[in-house]
């Protein structure tokens, strides 16, 4: 009996970490930032000046949400035809074929490259082949960093996908084509629809992983303080800025920073949340 | 029942074998016929090959990408083979075992899907009437009239299948192929769906897979018993039923196995 | 009723086929980057590989920058990093691991209880936060106020935030396949409650919980950037736990701002990804093999 009551305890407090973890975090990254928003008051957020010369320094986080907000959104759409296409292929059209269990392992593969390597293999193999097509002259900016990010994100938003229109009852779609339709009439018309919350829930999880991608968007992105330009400026993130300043940082600088970090986390917790909401409810 | 003119076969299936995999024949050398304006029932116990013989008539069983098919079938004598299988089934319906109204349509959308499917644009008008008309035909019009546009998942099973029914019969096809449509009913709502199917035979040809041997000996005219593959025994219900000529028939109608 | 068939089945069959051919390009599009960079690495990487790759830690620039004129093999290696990498990622399992485990088995244990569900929700909020706010926090609890200095323990600590959430789930998640009777059996036998946790329920599960953790193992290999906040770097092959220590990945970043050092990039990117690789087909492998019922 006593040793199923300490089991007992030592289970439950172990539970505890997280919850202390939790707390530990936000009130940290709050605790770190708040000199920054005494300073700067909530206005931090939507201002774009980046001045870090001792003197005149002035801090704001609009240039790296936006070039967070943009690449990763940016990353989304070009991940959407990607991700779907390979969804429909392993679950629907060549659904338990060999070929099928090769792609999907492929597309796993793709899960476990390091940011770092997609950033370096980015940066020496992507970015040549875009100066070649003259779009843009260095290489460096957000269509760059977006394109490798869509690459990256591909295996979260295909597994799920995939499982969510497999589990499409087959009653369903057989009596769609008990009525003559094709098979593509028969994913439109009965399986997306079946299937259309969880495959939004996948897109936004794959959303929210995007958004805290620091390795491969820092050394693709170019690094420059401020709201992009156009598709294939230079531009900054959240996750990049801290990593490339941070280490230097120390005062006001450091506050601002981990206010990034704190606003980073927020945005990234509430789609994550809005994700596992639409699954739980809906699919 | 009644045997008048119009007991010409409708479908002709000839030396029909159907394997899954290579060497093992779900349906093993079949050759029936399908009378016209007929209720006909396959029997068998589990495994027997009825319900695979049942979707080679509407092609359904060629949704399993690696089967092997040989011989014919006609329907009108055409071979279903030769023809477009959109066309095929157009003109052979199915209801299957659980009651499967899409749920993302409502009831009227449901009734029409065969059109919505098909791409046929429909004026208003019409749609409305073969929705009446199909709810008619099946007994359910009076229930649902107030409630066409909701979803159909809030009906009774029952009524579900019958929704199903009149989403096959929408299209006027000329055979309704059923997939044992009452074993998830209650007694009720099987009893309904079976004055249905004796109202229906009257302008349709009804094919049933049934594994419930007292259905077919209650509603159908003409009889078929599979076992293992093969058609042992065909032929008018009651014939079958009071005199099998097959000595595995005669077990299976007394209940020596299921 | 006439119904205008004919006309459209031909569209629709072309149709049909097209989309069918849309999705197939789609998928083979997806796929493409994975032989370009495996390709890239393969190719560009091997040269540098020997075993002075594996034995000695980083050359410095001027080293490099000799080497590269004369179109030789950089001398040196990541020996520093393979150390430091070793250091932090045995630190993170002691703590990460057994935590792991525990809470796992305790969500899986008391399922019902709302305490729980609140558990794990954070437990889920928690695997979806950016690694490089791990380096952040790591920084500000262990750097600022523990080590007061850039250390290998603090690299530690984020690299265990970050395997936590992945060893909770994946033993939840294993214990509920685990069939109901077989508890019920051993406690029908009158085993005790601790005793049929570590006997039965974690032997059974033993593959799904090897699995979970070679999964989280390999997650935290490639990470860079919360090690850039907390253990920096160091040129020296090294396990003090208080002190800067390096990290394969923090190698590479290391190696990539140095244009001198070029070969030995694509020689630790391709180690790394071979390794971290290697490690997710081991996982998978085991959970295929998996036996119990």
């Amino acid at each position: 009996m006593n040793g199923d009551r300490v089991t007992k305890a030592l289970l439950f407090i172990s539970s505890l970490i997280i919850l202390l973890l939790s707390a530990g975090i936000v009130l940290s990254l709050t605790g770190g930032a708040i000199p920054a928003f005494k300073e700067y008051g909530l206005g931090f957020i939507t201002s774009t000046v980046w001045n870090p010369t001792s003197g005149s320094e002035e801090y704001g986080a609009m240039p790296f949400i936006a070039g967070t907000v943009i690449t990763s959104v940016l990353a989304l759409i070009i991940c959407i035809p990607m991700a779907f296409s390979t969804s429909l292929f392993i679950a629907e059209y060549y659904r338990g074929t060999r070929t099928a269990g090769i792609l999907r392992s492929l597309v796993d593969l793709l899960a476990g490259i390091p940011s770092i390597v997609y950033g370096f293999w980015g940066f020496y193999a992507l970015r040549p082949l875009l100066i070649r097509t003259g779009l843009t002259d260095q290489g460096f900016g957000v269509f760059t960093a977006s394109l490798v990010l869509a690459i990256m994100i591909v295996p979260y938003a295909t597994s799920l996908s995939t499982e969510i229109i497999s589990m499409v009852p087959a009653e369903l779609k057989e009596a769609a084509f008990s009525l003559g339709a094709t098979r593509r009439e028969v994913i439109f018309s009965v399986v997306i629809p079946s299937a259309r919350s969880g495959i939004v829930a996948s897109f936004i999880l794959a959303l929210g992983r995007a958004l805290g991608e620091t390795m491969a968007v820092t050394m693709l992105i170019g690094n420059a303080n401020l709201i992009p330009k156009g598709l294939f400026s230079p531009g900054n993130t959240m996750a990049s800025v801290i990593a490339n300043q941070f280490g230097e940082a120390d005062g006001l600088k450091m506050s601002a920073l981990i206010a990034i970090g704190l606003l980073l986390f927020l945005i990234t917790a509430l789609v994550n949340a809005a994700g596992k909401l639409i699954i739980k409810r809906f699919a | 029942m009644s045997d008048t003119l119009n007991s010409e076969p409708v479908i002709k299936i000839e030396n029909l074998f159907i394997a899954y995999e290579p060497g093992r024949y779900a349906v093993n050398d079949v050759s029936a016929v399908i009378k016209r304006n007929s209720i006909t029932a396959i029997m068998g116990p589990s495994g027997c090959g009825k319900s695979t013989l049942l979707r080679a008539l509407n092609r359904l069983h060629e949704l399993y990408p690696d089967i092997e098919t040989k011989g014919e079938i006609l329907l009108d004598g055409q071979s279903i083979f030769s023809m477009s299988v959109i066309d095929l089934r157009r003109k052979v319906g199915m209801v299957f075992q659980r009651p499967n109204p899409f749920p993302n349509m409502t009831i009227y959308e449901n009734v029409v899907a065969g059109f919505s499917l098909n791409d046929i644009r429909l004026k208003k008008s019409q749609r409305d009437e073969i929705v009446e008309n199909a709810l008619k035909s099946v007994t359910l019009w009076d229930e649902v009239k107030e409630f066409l546009y909701r979803k159909g998942t809030f009906l009774s099973g029952g009524q579900q299948q019958r929704l199903c029914v009149a989403r096959a019969i929408a299209f006027n096809p000329e055979v309704l192929l059923l997939d044992e449509p009452t074993s998830s009913l209650d007694p009720i709502a099987t009893s309904k769906i079976e004055d249905l199917l004796v109202e229906l035979k009257k302008q349709y040809t009804i094919v049933l897979v049934t594994h419930n041997m007292s259905q077919a000996a209650r509603i159908s005219d003409e009889s078929m018993f599979m076992y293992l593959g093969e058609l042992v025994e065909a032929g008018r219900t009651e014939t079958l039923f009071t005199n099998p000529k097959d000595t595995r028939t005669e077990a299976y109608l007394t209940g020596k196995f299921g | 009723m006439k119904i205008e068939l004919k006309d459209n089945i031909k569209r629709r069959n072309r149709t049909n086929g097209r989309f069918r051919y849309f999705i197939i390009a789609g998928a083979a599009v997806t796929v493409i980057p994975i032989f370009l960079i495996v390709g890239n690495l393969a190719l560009k990487g091997y040269r540098q590989i020997n075993i002075a790759f594996f034995t000695e830690p980083a050359p410095d620039t001027f080293q490099a920058m000799t080497a590269a004129s004369s179109g030789e093999v950089i001398p040196g290696g990541i020996a520093n990093g393979l150390t430091g990498s070793l250091l932090m990622v045995l630190a993170a399992s002691l703590l990460a691991i057994p935590l792991g485990l525990m809470t796992g088995i305790y969500l899986y244990e008391n399922r019902e209880k709302r305490y729980a569900g609140i558990i794990r929700s954070l437990t889920e909020i928690l695997q979806g936060v950016p690694s490089i706010i791990l380096g952040i926090i790591a920084y500000i609890w262990v750097v600022k106020n523990i080590t007061r200095g850039y250390s290998a323990l603090a690299g530690s600590v984020a690299l265990t935030i970050m395997m936590l959430p992945l060893i909770i789930r994946s033993t939840e998640e294993t214990m509920l396949m685990i069939p109901t009777t077989i508890r019920e059996a051993a406690f029908a036998l009158g085993v005790p409650y601790y005793k049929m946790i570590y006997k039965i329920l974690i032997p059974v599960s033993f593959s799904g919980l090897a699995t979970g953790v070679l999964l989280a193992l390999s997650r935290i290999l490639g990470e860079t950037a919360p090690l850039m906040l907390t253990a920096l770097g160091s040129p020296a092959i090294s396990f003090d736990i208080t002190k800067p220590v390096s990290a394969v990945p923090l190698l590479i970043w290391d190696f990539y701002n140095d244009p001198n050092m070029v070969n030995l990039v694509w020689s630790a990117s391709l180690f790394l990804m071979v390794f971290v690789l290697s490690m997710n087909l081991l996982s998978r492998r085991i959970a295929s093999k998996r036996k119990y019922i």
